[in-house]
């Protein structure tokens, strides 16, 4: 039996009279790379806010690593180590990219006051330096991360949420918006970055073909409660899923 | 009692004028995100162009106010927006503050300087007869501006609801993006709005000039009493503007009658940080989301 | 680029040795008053320029500061005790001013801090016991240093130079400090540095206490300079002052605050010729200066040193790269 990462336990969230999401479980388990997919309206987002802290649900809990996330904000989320990327673009536009990898790891280094006294980098740089060239963007290290393109940026945030270590990244839609050959250099980084240091991931796409071929483990909601569960090949096979996304 | 309500009712007739400061500053807001700190000075200034049509041209009264009114929503409304404000907006709030606060000091030194620092007297369109009502004494003038703030408020609302334009402005005020994909000339209906403020601050002008009389330094306190009202109605809502500028110019009449002069200001200062605290969308005001 | 930054700044610091003998009384005082408002002025950069809370109540720490010093060295307590207890207050003050900051944002947080300021002036004004009320509080001694009196107006300002160096290099310090990042942070996109861990929260309500602790110090330099301190020192409009020194200045760049003191201190001194107009053609001057260069004269500088660089030809095969992804 391998580690379980984040448990999900019974969840369920109403908004006025709509039951977003009904009585859902899963695990999800070490270096995993769990996609959460389905229809618009099924639930995916609002799920995905209770296992930030962001919504607290009507019943069930969240714990990651063993550890409940209820009422818990989103900096103390990243001390208990979970990362994130964002839907929209979310760097720091007027700061280098160096800094913003260094800015999304200095937090976990030391106490408050030993970051005021200590190293303007809190001794990061070489480590912002690795995660620079392990997506590829050594070029830009110096750049106003503002100055970068929309799939850069991208790139810029998926690599801030590794900068803590995580013990696991929720990845909201990273291939929105994205274009192809990105898409790719993207895709072939987690899976490594996932392969190198066992990571687990949480993705919610859109894009099929990106979880697809990400992911090792799918879970499809539909109107707020899980429909189907298993690997890729087997939800491609699933006659409810498809009949679920074609609205029959 | 009757003191009471003599009270409440002036309190009602100054906090109208109020109220046409406030939804003018609102409008503003809604249409372009603007804060104008010098919304005070946009009520003083008109008082002091009709003065001009009538002392130094020679106008008649009634004509004066319409050469006041034209001059100000040339100036205040569109000189404003297209030389002051246009091209700050790009650049966040924080030069549109720094240069309204200037451009409040600028009016209030052109006025000083080239008017006079002395307080005008200014002609009142109502008489300053009163009548008793269960023992308070009641002028006409407040009933007077009463009715006008009423008549000119309402007149917006229709304008805003029933009419194309009105309603083009409203699609620009709530989201200018889809506004102008529905073929909304949403720069246009933005320099409306500003034109707006500049009328509705004439109007104000004309009915508050005869109560404090003209004078070059009276634009703090009706900006002031303006942000205030438009803070407490909440700031997406012209009625919101309109029920706080009605409430501060009671409260104000009535801690000005019952607490001490020394922290008279403290009292809306004070329920003005109360209300962003624990309400910030106003009492009426619908809450603006917070984008996550 | 370095070596000329530092060879500037060696040449700034020698010019302000020499200047006050070259200087007659009263172009000392402003000199020193021009350093006094400088450290204020700093404070505020941090709160609004680095972390991005607008705040119209630095005149008030300004007041708490001057008016701890006044009276505690009027009282014959030393001036360095005075300074530690007026930055505490001001810093504790700060603290509790930056909690609306957590709800709100933009201009209702400057109608909160306006506010704010507002009721200090009351305060200094009405409570004639302690303030000494529209009279103020006459003849603040000037400190002094290893038994040498600072009376004399040149060693002040030798005092406060100091004094101002050292502010100057906490500063620096902090800001490049990783605290410095997190406040950019809050700036830039307070959702996501929250998300890695910033708690913004906390770093809200230090910038605005940090900020207040340079007010109070900056007001504590200024009682003994002026000797002399009313509510008048402390109202909205000195406030919008600071505010000005920051903006027009560069909001968010280490010299910006300098730069704008300078010009806010001195223009009135080059606009004597004006006199009744003076006020005008400042205040037409901001309106303008705001139009054409929103992000300050530090700002224009650096996007004009940007676009100078930019138009280098230099075509590098990394950036080829680069421009694939």
């Amino acid at each position: 039996m391998t580690e379980t990462v984040l448990s999900i336990r019974n969840i369920s969230k109403s908004f006025g009279g709509i039951h977003a999401v009904r009585d859902v479980s899963f695990d999800v388990y070490k270096g995993e790379v769990l996609g959460l997919i389905g229809p618009n309206g099924s639930g995916k987002s609002t799920l995905f806010n209770c296992v930030l802290g962001q919504l607290k649900p009507d019943a069930g809990g969240v714990t990651v690593t063993g550890q409940d996330v209820a009422g818990k904000r989103a900096c103390e989320l990243s001390k208990l180590g979970v990362g994130r990327t964002f839907q929209q673009l979310s760097v720091f536009p007027e700061m280098s990219v160096l800094d913003n990898l260094i800015l999304a790891g200095q937090e976990h280094r030391g106490s408050m006051f030993s970051r005021l006294f200590g190293p303007s980098d809190a001794g990061l740089t070489e480590e912002a330096d690795r995660m620079i060239s392990f997506f590829r963007l050594g070029h830009l290290r110096d750049e106003l991360a503002g100055s970068l393109s929309y799939g850069q940026q991208k790139l810029v945030d998926a690599a801030m949420a590794f900068m803590a270590n995580p013990a696991l990244v929720l990845l909201d839609e990273p291939a929105g918006g994205v274009n192809l050959t990105m898409l790719g250099h993207l895709k072939e980084r987690l899976k490594t970055y996932n392969r190198e240091h066992e990571t687990t991931f949480v993705v919610i796409e859109h894009n099929m073909e990106f979880v697809m071929s990400l992911c090792t483990r799918i879970v499809v909601l539909a109107e707020g409660a899980i429909i189907a569960e298993g690997t890729p090949e087997e939800i491609r096979a699933n006659q409810t899923v498809i009949d679920a996304y074609l609205g029959s | 009692m009757s003191d009471f309500l003599q009270l409440i009712i002036s309190g009602l007739s100054t906090g109208s004028i109020y109220a046409l400061a406030a939804i003018g500053f609102t409008l503003l807001w809604q249409a372009s995100q603007t804060i104008n700190f010098a919304q005070g000075e946009f009520v003083m200034v008109p008082a002091f162009f009709i003065l001009i049509g009538s002392r130094v041209l020679g106008l008649p009264f009634p004509i004066a106010i319409g050469f006041g009114l034209a001059v100000a929503v040339f100036t205040l409304g569109f000189v404003f927006k297209r030389l002051v404000i246009q091209p700050m907006l790009p650049h966040g709030h924080l030069p549109i503050v720094m240069a309204t606060i200037a451009l409040a000091i600028l009016m209030r030194e052109l006025v000083k300087e080239f008017y006079s620092a002395e307080a005008q007297t200014f002609p009142a369109l109502f008489s300053e007869q009163t009548f008793d009502v269960f023992g308070a004494v009641i002028s006409h003038q407040d009933i007077g501006n009463l009715a006008v703030s009423a008549v000119a408020i309402i007149a917006l609302q229709l304008f805003l609801g029933r009419t194309r334009t009105g309603r083009s402005m409203q699609a620009t005020a709530q989201n200018p993006g889809v506004a102008e994909i529905l073929g909304v000339n949403v720069q246009r209906m933005v320099l409306y709005t500003f034109m707006i403020n500049a009328a509705l601050a004439t109007l104000a002008s004309v009915l508050i000039s005869p109560i404090y009389l003209a004078k070059f330094s009276n634009g703090e306190p009706i900006g002031l009493v303006a942000f205030l009202a438009a803070i407490v109605g909440g700031f997406n809502q012209v009625r919101g503007a309109l029920v706080g500028g009605l409430l501060i110019g009671v409260i104000d009449n009535l801690s000005a009658a019952y607490l001490s002069s020394e922290y008279r200001i403290a009292g809306p200062m004070i329920l003005l940080i109360v209300i962003i605290l624990l309400r910030p969308q106003g009492l009426l005001g619908t809450s603006e989301g917070r984008t996550v | 680029m370095k070596q000329l930054k530092i060879l500037g700044l060696v040449a700034i610091l020698a010019g302000l040795i020499i200047a006050p003998f070259t200087q007659a009384t009263y172009g000392t005082y402003v000199l020193s008053s021009w350093l006094v408002f400088t450290v204020a002025a700093m404070g505020l950069n941090l709160t609004l320029g680095y972390a991005g809370q607008i705040s119209l109540a630095q005149a008030a720490f300004m007041g708490i500061g001057a008016y701890s010093t006044a009276l505690m060295t009027m009282a014959g307590l030393p001036w360095i005790a005075s300074v530690v207890v007026g930055m505490g207050l001001c810093f504790v003050v700060g603290l509790i001013l930056g909690y609306p900051a957590l709800r709100v944002q933009n201009h209702f947080l400057a109608f909160v801090t306006l506010a704010f300021t507002t009721l200090a002036f009351l305060v200094m004004r009405n409570e004639e016991w302690l303030t000494g009320g529209i009279y103020g509080l006459v003849g603040v001694p000037r400190p002094s240093v290893a038994g040498l009196s600072l009376m004399d107006g040149t060693r002040y300002y030798f005092f406060t130079l100091g004094v101002f160096i050292l502010a100057s290099l906490s500063f620096w310090w902090l800001v490049n400090s990783p605290w410095g990042r997190a406040f950019k942070g809050l700036r830039e996109n307070p959702i996501r540095a929250n998300s890695l861990g910033v708690d913004t929260r906390l770093v809200t309500l230090l910038a605005f206490a940090i900020g207040a602790a340079y007010g109070g110090l900056s007001g504590a330099l200024m009682a003994p300079l002026v000797q002399y301190i009313d509510p008048m020192s402390f109202t909205l409009i000195i406030s919008l002052k600071i505010l000005l020194m920051v903006v027009v200045g560069g909001s968010g760049y280490f010299f910006g605050p300098f730069l704008g003191a300078g010009l806010v201190i001195m223009l009135p001194e080059f606009l004597r010729f004006a006199e009744a107009y003076y006020l005008m053609i400042y205040a037409a001057l901001v309106v303008f200066l705001m139009v054409v260069c929103p992000s300050g004269l530090l700002g224009l500088l650096s996007r004009g040193i940007a676009a100078i660089r930019s138009r280098e030809p230099a075509e590098r095969g990394d950036l080829k790269e680069g421009a694939q992804l």
